[in-house]
């Protein structure tokens, strides 16, 4: 394949994990900050933003040290546990840094970084794009639209949730219960993408 | 095949092994904030090493602040005043701090991490706690299994307790014992002296501490103890007070009387102290000068039974059939009991049914 050609396949791809394979609502990965942070526009945001940022650069981390290490020796079945030591490694590194240097990006996202390390969409979109056999490339448009559809699951979560802090809620469905059924009713809207790119 | 096996694990330990590394070096560059100093309540300070959270510098300096969920930000009770050097409020506290809270600078002790110099209050009920020195200066029988220590407070010197507090005293290692035990006393001496401790404590026959106290400490030797701890203590109403005690229940009781005493409390008072027999009641001169000392102060001794030629011509039977058959003002009345358990069932009982209700009815059990 041609560079002009796997950008392109990596510029359907991406579109293909925002809206008609949304990570969050195709695949339900990465419920428990889901439901745990979209009680607010503002935290949604934050953390939204620190998964488009984790996820993008653990995954292409990952595909380096998978067809760099792992193929070579033959240690492919290892993946599970080097994709989680990788990710969470990388996390911490990470927060440890903006904690140091940016007190501003670290009031904003930083907070959040603890808890993006176990959200299995992370390590989910690191094992899809082994299984797809996407290139480098495509893995690049892959795992930024697989944290943008995140992103915009847990945003519009959040707006209704915010909207919704008022309205009665049988009790027993208060939270996390209403929560679910709302995610159902955005996955099924979402299915309405599903035309839009046929096969992907 | 075994080989092989043994070589992938090696790899992957390798490479996890190289990322803990990383990880550890950049903790010692990055994550390390210095010396930072920490004020609290602008008369102590310290310099503590940065990078942890105010949380676990505080019990490690024993400083104790109440914390359920051991500093993951979930139980919301570490909150203190930080006025200094705390940064902004992150989103992981905002749950729990309402608008006059971050008005008043409270923060979440366990989210806090401490980076530069912090300026903090901490109530005074949680400062005063700490860990003493003193020395034993005096034993004293009072019956036959009850002795009076005094402690002589040497560093520090003084301690701020509420009559009817506790204080934990610590058993060293000894022959009985192959482990530190530490073991609540109420304090039983008069408060206007800060600087003495007095316990009564009873003989528990093969108990760790007690059997220190009496068999091994001397006079002279020096003991630790830490507090002051809990919430008996008088309330500040002027409602009648029915005090009712037994056996070393005797000393948070003292201890509130002395107070009384010192300030002049015009309160109506019954202290009923109930004993097996007359041999085992103590203080009784003490309580006589005071009720003729303290404007309307009773004590009525009782002893469950009367030995043979004894005279007697207090109250005779269990302490709680004397209050029974002496309380007429019960709905007017706060009670203050130290003793047993079974005791205190047994007089909380006889309380309610005399009409104290029991938002009224304060009480420090042995356990």
């Amino acid at each position: 394949m041609s560079i002009g050609a796997e950008i392109q396949e990596s510029f359907v791809v991406m579109v293909a994990a925002i809206f008609t394979q949304n990570i969050l609502l195709t695949y339900f990965l990465g419920l428990c900050s889901f439901i745990g942070v979209s009680r607010e526009i503002k935290g949604a945001v934050g953390l939204g933003l620190a998964v488009i940022f984790v996820i993008t650069t653990t995954t292409l981390l990952n595909w380096i040290a998978y067809h760099y290490v792992l193929v070579p020796l033959g240690l492919e079945s290892f993946r599970f546990i080097l994709f989680i030591i990788i990710i969470a490694a990388f996390v911490q590194f990470v927060e440890m840094v903006v904690e140091r240097y940016s007190p501003f990006l670290y009031q904003q996202l930083g907070v959040f970084l603890p808890l993006i390390t176990v959200n299995c969409a992370i390590f989910g979109a690191a094992l899809f794009m082994v299984i797809r056999e996407y290139t480098f490339i495509v893995t690049i448009g892959y795992s930024l639209g697989s944290g943008i559809g995140w992103f915009l699951a847990i945003l519009a979560m959040a707006g209704i949730r915010q909207k919704m802090a008022i309205d009665r809620i049988p009790r027993g469905l208060q939270g996390p219960g209403i929560t679910l059924i709302l995610a159902g009713l955005m996955a099924l809207a979402f299915i309405g993408f599903a035309g839009v790119l046929q096969g992907r | 095949m075994i080989g092989s096996t043994l070589i992938s694990v090696l790899i992957v330990s390798a490479i996890g092994a190289a990322l803990a590394a990383v990880l550890v070096v950049s903790e010692y560059f990055i994550g390390n904030y210095g010396e930072c100093r920490i004020v609290i309540s602008d008369d102590r300070e310290w310099k503590v090493q940065g990078g942890r959270n105010l949380l676990s510098i505080l019990t490690a300096e024993k400083i104790f602040i109440p914390s359920a969920c051991g500093g993951r930000g979930t139980c919301g009770l570490c909150k203190l005043k930080v006025l200094e050097g705390a940064g902004n409020i992150l989103p992981t506290e905002e749950p729990y701090l309402s608008k006059e809270e971050r008005a008043a600078k409270v923060r979440l002790c366990c989210q806090v991490k401490v980076k530069k110099d912090l300026r903090i209050l901490i109530p005074r009920e949680l400062l005063t706690i700490q860990e003493y020195a003193t020395r034993c200066t005096r034993i004293i029988n009072l019956t036959h299994d009850i002795k009076l220590f005094r402690l002589q407070l040497i560093e520090p010197a003084t301690m701020d307790y509420v009559p009817g507090q506790y204080v934990q005293m610590r058993t060293p290692v000894y022959e009985k014992s192959s482990v530190e035990v530490y073991r609540a006393y109420s304090i039983a001496s008069d408060p206007a002296d800060k600087s003495i401790i007095e316990l009564i404590i009873r003989l528990v026959p093969n108990g760790i501490c007690t059997t220190y106290c009496f068999k091994y400490l001397r006079e002279g030797d020096e003991v630790r103890i830490n507090g002051p701890y809990g919430d008996f203590r008088l309330s500040d109403t002027e409602a009648p007070i029915i005090f009712i005690a037994g056996g070393s229940g005797m000393a948070p009781i003292k201890c509130i009387l002395h107070h009384m005493k010192n300030v002049g409390s015009k309160r109506p008072a019954v202290y009923y102290f109930g004993a097996n027999k007359t041999g085992e009641l103590f203080y009784t001169d003490l309580m006589r000068q005071w009720e003729s000392q303290l404007r309307s102060f009773r004590f009525v001794p009782v002893v469950a039974s009367v030995e043979g030629r004894e005279t007697w011509n207090g109250e005779v039977g269990l302490v709680t059939q004397a209050v029974q058959r002496s309380v007429n003002n019960g709905p007017e009345c706060e009670a203050y009991l130290c003793g047993s358990p079974g005791m205190i069932d047994a007089s909380i009982k006889v309380l309610e049914g005399l009409g104290v209700t029991d938002n009224r009815i304060f009480y420090d059990k042995f356990s």
